[in-house]
This record gives structure tokens, sequence and C-alpha cells, in this order.
């Protein structure tokens, strides 16, 4: 089991946003999801910790990854 | 050794990976992600057998497709180097691993034109986005511009217009878009259009302040206070992993003839970076299929 601690930033509209969490359900990892297009909090999170204003942005116990990268995402989440 | 290199994970890249395995070769298909520029297409309505799709869901069924077949795949990783080297070809990526084949298809489609000017690089991702479909919502409440004139400026125009405080659309000569579009935007009391004028740069520290604009027959600087940037300016090729290889055009695109042939033999060109005309979803995998099937011929004559 993955125990890692893992949020994915979101807007609705965003497609790369939709393959992030279809990557992670299929590797059955839990995520929780924040739509920064909305939840203002969480956008000023995202962008305290990234200096970043993009999605998705995907944070793995505190370390961070911006944009769809299967390759990051595997390395960061020790999958196979 | 690998038959066949695909380079590429757009309808181009994917299709020939489909007939190439269904011939039979040994294939390695390489690509940054799959889906290239299709992906943040919103919505497809010309690719047959969908009357309307969104453009990610299109991109899934082919994947779908390509996994019914047993070919390698390493996705996530970018080919930045394609060489000739006696018979073969070496294609060496990003992350510092190369791989080698006969002969190569290069279907690495086109990414966003950027602006170069200063400022634009330091500020990716700090209010500087080519996606607006993706980054668009961030921006709600906040002062925006647009760059360009095309479809994809006035796709981003009329989004931003439901969501932002004010839209700037900052463009060279005129719309070259669809007119159906301009007339949707044009009358918006939010939106201040500024025709004739090119940017000439982007502040700001930490995020992005201001964009700089110049009226191109007065030549007056102009300063706009704006969150987000939006940059659709068109498109370029994806061709700097052959440059010195093979010969390309003017815009630089790789020259190929009908048979997706470019100037080296084995290696052969697909899709958007390759000098056909018309940049379709249903023309790029019909050449991915073409250049698959040539290449297969290219292999048997060896």
């Amino acid at each position: 089991m993955n125990s890692k601690q893992v949020k994915v930033y979101t807007t609705p509209t965003c497609p790369w946003c939709k393959k992030v969490k279809q990557f992670l359900e299929s590797n059955s990892v839990p995520y929780q999801e924040l739509n920064v297009a909305e939840n203002k909090a969480a956008r000023d999170e995202m962008v305290n910790l990234t200096h970043q204003l993009a999605v998705p942005t995907i944070t793995i116990d505190g370390d961070y990854i911006i944009g769809y990268n299967e390759k990051a995402l595997k390395e960061k989440l020790g999958i196979k | 050794m690998y038959d066949l290199i695909i380079i590429g994970g757009g309808p181009a890249g994917m299709t020939a990976a489909v007939y190439a395995a269904r011939k039979k070769i040994n294939t390695l298909l390489l690509a940054r992600e799959v889906g290239g520029q299709v992906i943040t297409t919103r919505w497809v309505e010309n690719y047959m057998g969908y009357q309307y799709i969104e453009g990610a869901e299109l991109m899934d069924k082919f994947e779908e497709q390509i996994r019914q077949f047993p070919i390698d795949r390493k996705i996530g990783d970018e080919a930045i180097k394609v060489s000739r080297i006696d018979s073969f070809f070496r294609v060496e990526t990003r992350l510092g691993d190369s791989y080698e084949s006969k002969a190569v298809i290069v279907a690495t489609g086109k990414t966003s034109r950027k602006l170069e000017v200063p400022g634009e690089a330091r500020l990716i991702g700090r209010g500087v986005s080519y996606c607006a479909i993706c980054d668009g919502p961030l921006f709600a409440g906040e002062r925006v511009a647009v760059i360009g004139g095309g479809n994809s400026a006035l796709e981003a125009i009329d989004d931003l217009l439901k969501i932002a405080e004010n839209v700037y659309s900052v463009l060279e000569a005129n719309y070259t878009g669809d007119a159906i579009l301009v007339e949707r935007v044009i009358t918006s009391p939010k939106l201040t259009v500024f025709r004739r004028h090119k940017v000439v740069e982007i502040t700001g520290n930490e995020m992005v302040e201001q964009i700089i604009i110049q009226d191109l027959e007065t030549g007056m600087l102009r300063t706009l206070p704006v969150k987000g940037i939006f940059v659709e300016i068109g498109l370029t090729p994806n061709s700097d992993l052959v440059k010195g290889l093979a010969t390309l055009n003017s815009i630089g695109e790789i020259e190929v003839n009908c048979n997706c042939e470019t100037s080296v033999p084995g290696l052969f060109a697909a899709g958007d970076v390759a000098s056909i005309p018309e940049k379709q979803i249903i023309i790029a995998a019909g050449d991915g299929a073409k250049a698959a099937l040539q290449a297969h011929r290219y292999l048997q004559r060896l």
C-alpha cells in the first residue's frame, strides 16, 4: 500500500488534470483533489508552496510536480 | 536493437504504432506524453466515427488500442537527438538514455510558439500560460491578456470573458480566426482590443504584474496591469531533434515526399511535424499509418 499523502490541485476544465487523476486511480493511489478555481485557500497554498500558478500541480509528501509527467509521478510514488 | 523507433505519442505516432505492431515489426514507441496537442482540444467534431468527442477521450481510445499490442513503450522521456551511425539510427533522450534502430518515424508534432520577449521564460507558470483551458479558471476576477488573433486565441478570450474582470486582446494584425468566434466576443464590454500591437516585455517579481505592448504604427508603448497572460500565437514544429540530419523547410517542418520519406533513407516523418499540408487529427493519423507501412517496406528491403 502506498501511504504517501497526495494532493492534486486542479481546475474543472483542465484535461491534463484528468490525466493525472486517471493515472493515480489506475495505480490505486489515494489522493485529495483541490479545485483551485473555486477554493481560494487551496490556490494560495499551491502558490506558496510552488511559487507557480499552473495546474495540474501534484504534491507528494510536500514534494511537488507541475504538469502531467508520468515518469516523475512513478518515481515519486515508487510505482514500477 | 529495434527495427523501428516511433518518436511521438500523438495521433500520428500512435497510429504508426498500431500499423507497425500489426506488421510484427520490433518497435519502440518513445513519447514525452500520450495524446499530444489533442489532449487540450476541448471538442473534436471532425474525427470520423464520432460526431463529437473530447480531445482527451479520443486520445484515451487511441491509447487503449495501442495497449492491445505487445510493443515497447517509453512514455515520459523525450527524444532530443536522432543521428545516423553507419547503417542504423541512434535516438538520444533528455534523461540520458539512448536507443538504436534500423528505421525511425518522427511524429513529434508541434508545440505552442513563444513570444520570445524579456520576462516570458521567467514567468511561465507564474501568470504566463500556453494552456488557457487548463489555467484560465485560476484568473477569475482578474485582469488578463490574450495574445494572438486565431481560433485558439478567440476561444481563450471567450472563456476568460466569462470569469475575468477584464480581457485585453493583443494582436499584430486583425483576427484570423472564424468569424463566428469573433462575433461571439467582440461586443463584450469586458473586452479591450489592441490591434496592430506587439508584446515587448512581461514584468513582475514573483508573478506577472504587467505587460508592455507597442503600437506597431506609432511606436507608442503602453503598460497594462494583468495577472495572467495567455499566449496563443500559433505553433512551432518539434523538429530540433533532426536538425542537421534531415532537410527542414522554411518554417522548420521536416521535408517529406508523399511516402513520408525524409531526405535520409530509413528516416520517416508523419503528422504535424512533417511538411504536409493541413494539420488535422485525421490527417495526422492517416499519415502515421502511411509512414509505418512505408517503414515496413523499407525494412523488408534491407
